[in-house]
């Protein structure tokens, strides 16, 4: 119950801190005194009304102290000059959300990707240094390293604490989705955890900017995913959405994306993410529409130029009942080293009856696979041949 | 804050414009240069002037050439006062050399 407050609270306390203190490692530690001085407290003298008021209450007070006795003690020994003033008037019923300011200098584009990633999940997030070692199965100590690299950039290159100017706002907008996007598909190969953090600071980032439809297409694209999560493995073993036990879809969360993307679309929204959440969103359906989820794919191509994309569209084409077009589509990719553009063919080539070349394009996938799972399912299609 | 913006190109690369694109990209240098936030700025000489020193034993080794030997050449720099690296980033960004195929490396400069 507490640790849930704790979770909840975190980003909002620390994003305080750090606008309060304009220094990431001292807003860190006073966050963490005032939580562990909360978790000593609480369960004795009941939770305040407003836990996130309090704590941030709590850490600047302590930290204000601590900043008055270090300056005691350095005009004690005269090493430093006479202090600028602190303020120390501060209203504590309102506390602003600063964490749209911290979301942006948590994924600012001059800090390593791996590094924006790791201050988002221990910032914004609220996870421990351990934890986000053992989701991006690294070190302790390497993750350490990465979030004070991070850390150390931010201060020593003057990173602003604010959201970017207008100007700004659009790609560094696209830098903060992609790196929510990079968390959820990280949970997505079967730790489940990072989707369902993912998708935590998705709903913050929706929250903060209500008027962004492509932060709600993010958030709508993810949780419709994640519905999905238990029907994608069967045991270790991959199961392709045809074959899914519906059964295992979380439909209330599947509902709850829908609403999402009817918001993202609401406002306007035709960006990479909301064609992706729509397309995620029609494939749910009872009867998969597969000429409209072509038609998106195409739009999704336009959008993106991305080859994958095009391998997608041609897929979807094919199940809309053209696997010759379909093949055709994808022969004109540059994809060879990508193991589902051999998957694909493999299977375009099954239903077409040319089984030797199906064979030959099942190898080639087999031999690009990197982990078992998806070794066994090629495996098992070559063998049905 | 003050930054430091080292321009980085290849050598010639403003020689191989059009010279209404050339005559333009030096315009624009010369106005970052009048920018009120440009503290100071230089254009290099050519690499293959630069002499890097080295004293060893307290003798003055000198070789002729660049520091590193790279494709692209340091050819000039700025110091910027700037608000924060967002502005430092905007003032790099309009550095010609940094469309035309070269890079601004952005420093911050430690305050004395």
């Amino acid at each position: 119950m507490l640790e849930e407050v704790f979770r909840d609270e975190w980003g909002r306390v620390l994003a305080s801190l750090v606008g309060f203190l304009g220094d990431f490692d001292k807003a860190e530690e006073a966050a963490q005194e005032a939580f562990a001085i909360a978790a000593e407290r609480w369960p004795a003298s009941g939770m305040p009304a407003n836990p996130g008021a309090w704590l941030v209450t709590t850490a600047r007070n302590r930290s204000i102290d601590r900043i008055r006795r270090e300056r005691t003690l350095a005009e004690k020994i005269h090493l430093l000059p006479a202090p600028e003033a602190i303020m120390d008037e501060f209203d504590d019923t309102v506390i602003k959300d600063e964490r749209l300011e911290l979301i942006f200098t948590c994924c600012h584009p001059a800090l390593p990707l791996e590094g924006q990633v790791a201050l988002t999940l221990r910032a914004l997030g609220g996870l421990e240094t351990a934890e986000i070692a053992r989701a991006f199965l690294v070190s302790e100590e390497t993750m350490k390293r990465r979030l004070s690299r991070a850390k150390t950039k931010i201060k020593a290159t003057g990173i602003p604490f604010a959201v970017p100017g207008a100007h700004l706002l659009p790609d560094r907008l696209d830098a903060v989705l992609a790196v929510i996007y990079l968390i959820y598909n990280e949970g997505y190969r079967g730790r489940v955890d990072l989707g369902a953090e993912a998708i935590r600071l998705g709903r913050v980032l929706a929250a903060l900017m209500p008027d962004e439809p492509e932060a709600h297409g993010l958030l709508a694209l993810m949780m419709i995913h994640h519905a999905r999560r238990r029907a994608r493995f069967s045991g270790e073993d991959l199961v392709l959405l045809d074959d899914q036990d519906r059964s295992l879809w979380d439909m209330r969360q599947i509902v709850a994306g829908r609403a999402v993307l009817d918001r993202a679309i609401a406002l306007g929204g035709r960006g990479a993410y909301v064609v992706q959440a729509a397309i995620a969103s029609l494939q749910t359906r009872e009867r998969i529409d597969w000429p409209q989820v072509t038609e998106l794919y195409r739009r999704l191509a336009d959008l993106t130029g991305s080859p994958v994309v095009e391998l997608n569209r041609a897929a979807a084409l094919a199940q809309a009942g053209d696997p010759a077009a379909a093949l055709r589509a994808i022969d004109r990719l540059d994809l060879d080293g990508y193991l589902y553009f051999h998957s694909t063919r493999g299977e375009l080539l099954r239903r077409l009856g040319r089984e030797d070349e199906a064979r030959a394009a099942y190898r080639r996938a087999i031999d690009l696979a990197t982990s078992t799972p998806e070794r066994r399912f090629l495996t098992r299609r070559l063998e049905q041949l | 804050m003050q930054y430091a913006l080292l321009i980085y190109a290849e050598p010639g690369y403003d020689q191989a414009l059009p010279d209404a694109e050339r005559e333009a990209a030096y315009a624009e240098y010369l106005a970052l240069a009048d920018d009120a936030r440009c503290i100071g700025a230089a254009h290099l000489q050519p690499a293959e002037t630069a002499t890097s020193v080295r004293v060893v034993g307290g003798r003055t080794l000198m070789t002729d050439g660049p520091f590193a030997d790279t494709k692209e050449v340091l050819g000039g720099f700025c110091l910027v006062e700037a608000a924060n690296l967002d502005e430092a980033i905007e003032l790099a960004a309009r550095i010609p050399a940094a469309r035309l195929g070269g890079a601004v490396e952005v420093r911050p400069v430690v305050p004395r």
